[in-house]
């Protein structure tokens, strides 16, 4: 059974201009101490998962399909049950640590918090643990009592990566985990979790937009376009191998650390991606697409296989011609 | 140390400010026409030699400069000067009228502030239900009605009495006049005068202070750290006591205190409506009577409260927001 398992997830978010489709029937599945990354352009859709996994969005916002915690139904889940499971199990690692704590609690008091709200030990005993905690991520114990506002972006992140191993989730989720940092502290950081996630056996959920972070991280990656996953698989073939020409161009425009090629816009890549409410029919990535033919904007491509584990929302997979085929003859058409 | 360094930098800011009021108040008063011929107004037939003994008297034959070092010194030594209209040292006018505002201020300024936060976080947590939608037209209602006109609705309500209702309290005043009650007698005599002016006062104020902490609420909640809050499975009542009101009270309690200013002014029209012996209605009255000396010493003694405010909301500030004290 997986830690995690996300089966057809939608997500409306509720505007005064309409319902937001940000996520449009996601499959994930996570094993015990299997990384996944998660990349894709700002917009797509990454934090709105992050946050429907435990049901942090927005009330209104309008959650379907199946999240599977440990075998257990989170959005059937009592808010009691809820409160109980945030943070034990999974717990999140916040893009930009730097709005995500408290700004006049002193960041000792905000990790004790998460541990005396769990019961996981007396006052005492919490007080000691967190200093444990904050040595374990390369913060001296005196930085208990300093206000956020104290530290630096690095070592707020170190703080907020603290705050997530209080409780010993079995999950992290990380949402961006570098991005606001500079990027000699990105390094620091990045490698700060790569060792607690080996260390501890931990499972992640790494959220970025920039695929060369993950592929130092992960097992798997899982690619995001427009509210799905267009391509998934083990995380070398993913980025050496794209099969989504999508995935090609984020690939192009982050280049794996240590690799000669350099850094440029996504190759072929013009315009932005599309707002939720307003997708183009067909393959949504067709408008920015350089490989896209006739068909792209008929046919809405589902994930084909590509490999063993390895599957890609693309018309130009191989076994993606039976759709092309059927989609060629007169009247038969999806 | 920045701690230190911000207190002391916000102390003599105060002092500052203080010493600028001050001089500002003598040149002002002086601006506005020679006292003396102030003082004469309606009395005819006075001889120029006692024009020139009464400007001896106030020091006003002195060069400006001597004129305005004696001012300061007088003003440290708590000489404010001689009113024309009741023939007493000033401060001592003040001093006699003194308490009934304060009392009045006070009593209403807390009961204001407490409500009107109080309002405002349940209106901000419960954004556009029905509670925050009631309370939003009514505040704005009590909030936006001029303090003179809601005071004599008040009045004719509750103290004349119209229609059903009974005239319950005293149309004004302080106390019954020549009852002579004494000790808790007298307590309940003047607390039962004072009924209606603290309730006109403190509803007229009360939308203020809800309207800000309900926006200020409102911004926090939106922030990341109230996600992180509820991410870590606090319940939703310490999110909001715990996380949100703390940050949401920081600007709140500020502009309550900058407001003072605002409600020294208020309190005029008040005290002059309610009859309520107040420094409000000794504004008013030596307005009428051109007793610029009584004048002036309200004027300095207002102007110091709402820089004392300032400073005492500086120092609160730097004690509960730790963001401050760095900058
Ligand atoms: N609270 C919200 N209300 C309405 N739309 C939202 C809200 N939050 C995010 N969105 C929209 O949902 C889409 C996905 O956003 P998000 O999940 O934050 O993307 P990512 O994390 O990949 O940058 C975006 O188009 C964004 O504008
Ligand atoms: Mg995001």
């Amino acid at each position: 059974m997986s830690l995690l398992s996300v089966h057809d997830l939608f997500v409306n978010y509720r505007t005064q201009g309409g319902p937001v489709p940000a996520v449009r029937g996601v499959d994930i599945e996570i094993g015990t101490g299997e990384v996944l990354g998660l990349a894709g352009e700002s917009g797509c859709g990454k934090s709105t998962i992050a946050g429907a996994l435990l049901r942090l969005l927005p009330t209104g916002t309008e959650v379907t399909g199946s999240i599977l915690l440990n075998g257990e139904d989170v959005l059937g889940m009592r808010p009691g049950r809820l409160r109980a499971v945030r943070w034990t199990e999974t717990s999140i690692v916040f893009q930009g640590a730097m709005h995500a704590l408290n700004p006049v609690q002193r960041v000792g008091e905000q990790i004790e918090e998460a541990i005396l709200i769990h019961h996981q030990a007396g006052e005492r005993e919490a007080h000691v643990r967190v200093g444990g905690l904050l040595e374990q991520v390369g913060l001296p114990p005196r930085r208990i009592k300093d206000y956020p506002h104290e530290l630096s972006g690095g070592q707020k992140q170190r703080v907020m990566i603290a705050m997530a191993l209080a409780c010993n989730p079995s999950l992290i989720i990380a949402d961006e985990p570098t991005t606001a940092l500079d990027v000699m502290v990105q390094a620091q950081v990045l490698k700060l979790l790569k060792e607690l996630q080996r260390d501890l056996g931990l499972a992640m959920l790494f959220i970025t937009h920039d695929l060369s972070v993950l592929i130092e991280v992960c097992d798997r990656l899982a690619i995001m376009y427009a509210g799905r996953i267009v391509e998934e698989g083990p995380a070398q073939s993913v980025f050496y191998e794209s099969a989504h020409p999508y995935t090609r161009a984020l690939a192009d425009a982050f280049p794996a650390i240590g690799e000669g090629r350099f850094r440029k816009a996504p190759s072929g890549l013009p315009g932005d991606p599309p707002y939720p409410q307003d997708l183009p029919g067909g393959c949504t990535f067709h408008p920015r697409c350089p490989l896209a033919f006739e068909a792209c904007p008929h046919i809405d491509p589902r994930l084909f296989d590509v490999g063993p584990g390895w599957r890609a929302a693309c018309l130009l997979v191989d076994s993606a011609k039976p759709v092309l085929e059927a989609a060629r003859t007169p009247g038969s058409g999806p | 140390m920045s701690t230190r360094r911000y207190l002391i930098s916000k102390v003599l800011q105060a002092i500052l400010t203080l010493a600028f009021v001050l001089a500002f108040n003598f040149f002002l008063f002086r601006a506005v026409g020679d006292p003396v011929t102030q003082l004469l107004r309606g009395h005819s037939g006075i001889s120029a030699q006692a024009v020139l003994q009464l400007q001896r008297q106030l020091g006003l034959d002195l060069p400006l400069p001597q004129q305005f070092v004696h001012y300061v010194k007088e003003t440290f030594e708590g000489h404010l000067g001689y009113s024309y209209f009741y023939n007493l040292p000033v401060s001592q006018v003040i001093a006699g009228r003194i308490w009934p505002t304060i009392l009045l201020i006070g009593l209403s300024t807390l009961a204001s502030t407490a409500l009107g936060i109080w309002i405002g976080i349940r209106q901000g947590w419960r954004r556009g239900s029905k509670y925050d939608q009631g309370m939003l037209a009514f505040t704005l209602f009590t909030y936006s009605m001029p303090e003179f006109w809601f005071g004599l609705l008040i009045i004719m309500a509750f103290a004349v009495g119209v229609g059903p209702f009974p005239a319950l309290f005293p149309t004004g005043g302080y106390e019954t006049t020549g009852a002579g009650y004494t000790g808790m007698a007298h307590v309940v005599d003047v607390l039962n005068h004072m009924v209606l002016p603290f309730f006109v006062l403190t509803l007229s104020y009360l939308g203020e202070y809800s309207l800000i902490m309900r926006s200020s609420l409102l911004e926090t909640l939106g922030e990341d750290f109230i996600i992180t809050a509820r991410a870590k499975g606090v319940r939703e009542n310490r999110v909001l006591y715990g996380h949100a009101v703390p940050n949401a009270l920081l600007p709140t309690m500020t502009v309550t205190i900058l407001q003072l200013g605002f409600v020294l002014s208020g309190v005029i029209t008040i005290e002059l409506i309610f009859n309520w012996p107040g420094l409000g209605l000794l504004t008013a009255t030596s307005v009428d009577a051109r007793d610029f000396p009584v004048l002036q010493g309200l004027f300095l003694l207002f102007s110091a409260s709402v820089i004392v405010a300032n400073l005492v909301a500086d120092l609160l500030y730097s004690y509960l927001d730790p963001r401050v004290r760095a900058a």
